[in-house]
């Protein structure tokens, strides 16, 4: 089974492509991407989401983020007496290792993935006081860490919960929806781990993408809609009780 | 997770903004309140506090000098501080930062305190020798026109000055407010109300720095104390302490009153973790002791030296009320979660870059630059540093 | 006028700023990166340097190129979504040179257990067993096909 590297560069041209760009190692972004084509977010499926902690590990992995900061983190709710306000929510280390087991109960559980959300009028950017983060024209929110003064001012901003200050680089850091493998036409480590399909990136100026067809037919929340912060990570089948 | 009650979302549990982030507003908060004094007497010709004229600009001028010192400490790259006067973002209330300070010092406090110490200066700079000549006559820009028609004219300007610091004063300290006020996802600092708070804290704790400084190196000087003076700043500080304590007030009822989302995690973290620094220091020790002191003062007729006694203990009082305040606010902020559903502690370092020390360290230097100032801008018409009477 | 003699001090006051400004002007147009706004407030060559960054996940799509065989067998199985580096780790470095990086069998005792460990907080619907009881610490590939679990569905060994 060992083809040879021409072989597979002529079965993956996309890839291939792709490649080039990575083994250029040349700061600018490959050669058939183009921002003006792509609008991202995320699907995130509740009732899949089985709460493995696939996604976190490999972001972990992929992004070499920090011990105790997350990217990316997994909590688990259990609702009881269809008490809505007051859910017994956990995430121990982020949901990295999984979660500890439980027997049946009258409430229900469910788990929710939670990541930066890539808000299209995000409140983080605004606060920024030097313009060291900002939403691409692709619509993801990056942090130019060669610029950032490490104020904290945009994690303090954000509603999520998904910033923090990278211990070693003190710089803002965060989830950047893969941005180095979305631009090379693979998905994000997050969703390329996810066993069950729960986590599915979205083009949402794709008309074929089938997530963006999902999204046209399914009931799908944002968090916190009040902050009208043009959240990009839809949920389906988010539960009332989820902060 | 130690420290954590309840859930966190993972990435909040350690606190960003620390303890010099608490001291930033508060010394801000004092150069806005000495300033206010000092415009008392100039533009609103109250002559009574005329003896602390001086003493607040310079008191004003050594906090100032001192406040961009734990912005420094706080960033994760000082070093690229300047990028916020080269490339400042528009929508940013932090980013006003720079050039607010800028102005502030330069076009307002340094210049207002120039053209009234002008004359001296050049006096000053004809008397005396050395190291102190050099200074001085720097200081004059090498101009020694001190003609009746040129001071004529630093009087004027200078008043302009001053009419225009009073807001400037209001925007060094307001945009501090507005930082936080700005920012819907906290709802423990999303108000409209923060800054006009800020404001009037500022005011508060300005004034009774001022006033406490004024009676200790009065009394240092072993000079007496002008009563007539501290009469009038007392009865400022009342006034506008009772403004202050309504607008806090307003917040609290109107917040109890709406008891939205965030209510019932805000009330449980004020009633259990920020007990002691809100409840007891800030509302009962340090604001409703000082009003009701204040406010005996007002209505019945003490001796002197209860009086002063009474005016000590509320000034004192009252500024450690409104760094509590900026406690409050600040670390209060993160010490509940987001989503409503758990707490975590401040675990305050004691000599790291953010900890207690630098902290203290940070809260005494301003004194040091006010005794160089004192000792270079001699505030009183008595004998000065070269043997010879300044003027008036 | 003869006040502008007596406001030289002024302006010599008003000289200093200006000074100060231009001086500021030369600094900023030097140390303000090329560039910055080109895209929006903010140094538009960042983009590029994200999008720049190495990939430590090669991809389903790169394994398959070559593992076509065990790409069959998982196509028709349980196991379709599951890719590849879900359960065998980041492995771009040996799908840019298979020789040189060898990737390590994952165990499947621990590996497994992860997903399928029963508890009342997963999905009804999801396959969940009680590790001890079901397999009493034999590794799973012991029954089971990784590639293609299902034990009715032809997967079993």
């Amino acid at each position: 089974m060992n083809l040879s590297r021409r072989h597979f560069l002529v079965l993956v041209p996309a890839a291939a492509v792709a490649w080039k760009a990575v083994l250029a190692g040349t700061p600018e972004e490959a050669p058939n991407y183009n921002q003006a084509e792509h609008w991202w977010g995320m699907l995130i499926d509740i009732p899949k989401c089985i709460g493995c902690g696939n996604c976190v590990k490999a972001c972990e992995a992929e992004n070499d983020v920090p011990e105790g900061h997350f990217r990316t983190w997994v909590e688990r709710y259990h609702v009881t007496d269809g008490n809505m306000t007051n859910p017994e929510v956990i995430s121990p280390d982020g949901g990295k290792e999984g979660f500890p087991v439980v027997q049946e109960d009258a409430g229900k559980y469910f788990f929710v993935p939670k990541m930066c959300n890539h808000c299209s009028d995000s409140p983080c950017t605004q606060v920024c006081p030097v313009g060291a983060t900002f939403v691409t024209p692709d619509g993801v929110v990056l942090v130019d860490q060669k610029y950032c003064l490490g104020c904290a001012y945009c994690v303090q901003a954000c509603p999520y919960g998904c910033r923090y200050i990278h211990p070693e680089k003190k710089v803002a850091d965060k989830c950047t929806l893969c941005y180095h493998r979305i631009t090379k036409g693979l998905t994000t480590a997050c969703c390329e781990n996810c066993p069950t399909g729960a986590r599915q990136l979205v083009d949402l100026k794709n008309p074929n993408d089938p997530i963006h067809e999902f999204l046209k037919t399914h009931a799908v929340q944002v968090l916190k809609p009040q902050m009208a912060t043009g959240a990009k990570a839809f949920y389906n089948e988010l539960d009332g009780s989820v902060r | 997770m130690s420290g954590v009650e309840g859930f966190m979302y993972p990435n909040e549990i350690a606190l960003q903004w620390s303890v010099l982030i608490v001291l930033y507003p508060f010394i801000t908060g004092l150069v806005a309140g000495a300033f206010i004094l000092a415009s008392l007497e100039r533009v609103f010709r109250v002559e009574a506090v005329k003896p602390t004229y001086r003493l607040a600009l310079l008191t004003a001028l050594a906090f100032l000098l001192d406040a961009p010192l734990p912005l420094q400490l706080h960033l994760g790259h000082p070093e690229r501080s300047p990028e916020m006067y080269f490339t400042p973002h528009a929508t940013s209330a932090m980013a006003m930062f720079g050039y607010v300070y800028l102005w502030y010092l330069m076009a307002v406090l340094v210049l207002e305190i120039w053209l009234d110490y002008r004359r001296d200066i050049v006096l000053w700079s004809q008397q005396s020798k050395g190291l102190l000549r050099v200074i001085y006559k720097i200081m004059t820009l090498g101009s020694s026109n001190i003609s009746e028609r040129s001071l004529a004219i630093d009087e004027r300007v200078g008043w302009i000055v001053t009419l225009i610091g009073i807001p400037s004063a209001f925007l060094l300290h307001g945009y501090v407010g507005f930082i936080f006020g700005s920012i819907k996802a906290n709802p423990w600092w999303n108000s409209p109300l923060m800054p006009v708070v800020f404001i009037f804290s500022a005011m508060v704790s300005g004034i009774a720095a001022v006033m406490l400084l004024y009676m200790g190196v009065t009394k240092l000087r072993k000079k007496l104390i002008d009563i007539r003076c501290v009469d009038s700043i007392a009865m400022y500080l009342f006034y506008i302490f009772i403004i202050d304590f309504s607008l806090e007030m307003l917040d609290l009822i109107h917040r109890i009153y709406e008891a939205d989302e965030s209510f019932r995690s805000l009330d449980f973290m004020v009633h259990t973790k920020l007990f002691l620094s809100q409840i007891v220091l800030q509302i009962c020790l340090g604001t409703l002791v000082p009003l009701v002191l204040l406010f005996l003062t007002q209505v019945v007729k003490f001796s002197e030296v209860v009086r002063k006694r009474m005016y000590a203990t509320s000034g004192a009082l009252a500024l450690m009320g409104i760094f509590a305040m900026r406690w409050n606010v600040v670390i209060g902020g993160q010490i509940f979660s987001k989503s409503f559903l758990g707490y975590t502690t401040y675990k305050m370092t004691l000599g790291t870059r953010e900890g207690l020390l630098p902290a203290i360290a940070l809260t005494i230097l301003p004194f040091i630059f006010l005794f160089v100032l004192i000792k270079l801008l001699p505030p009183w018409q008595d004998k000065d540093l070269h043997g010879t009477a300044a003027a008036d | 006028m003869s006040s502008f003699k007596d406001a030289g001090h002024l302006f010599r006051f008003a000289g200093l700023f200006v000074l100060a400004f231009v001086v500021f002007l030369v600094v900023r147009h030097w140390v303000v990166p090329k560039t910055f706004g080109q895209y929006g407030h903010y140094r538009g060559a960042s983009i590029g340097e994200m999008a720049a960054k190495p990939v430590k996940y090669a991809g389903h799509e790169a394994c398959e190129a070559c593992h076509t065989d065990k790409a069959d067998e998982k196509k028709a199985g349980k196991h379709a979504h599951v890719n590849c580096e879900a359960c065998h780790g980041p492995l771009a470095n040996h799908a840019n040179d298979p020789a040189a990086v060898t990737p390590v069998k994952p165990d499947t005792v621990v590996l497994c257990a992860r997903c399928h460990t029963a508890s009342a907080a997963k999905p009804k619907k999801f396959p969940q067993v009680a590790p001890a009881e079901h397999s009493n610490g034999m590794p799973c590939q012991t029954c089971h096909n990784p590639h293609s679990p299902a034990m009715d569905a032809g997967g079993a060994k």
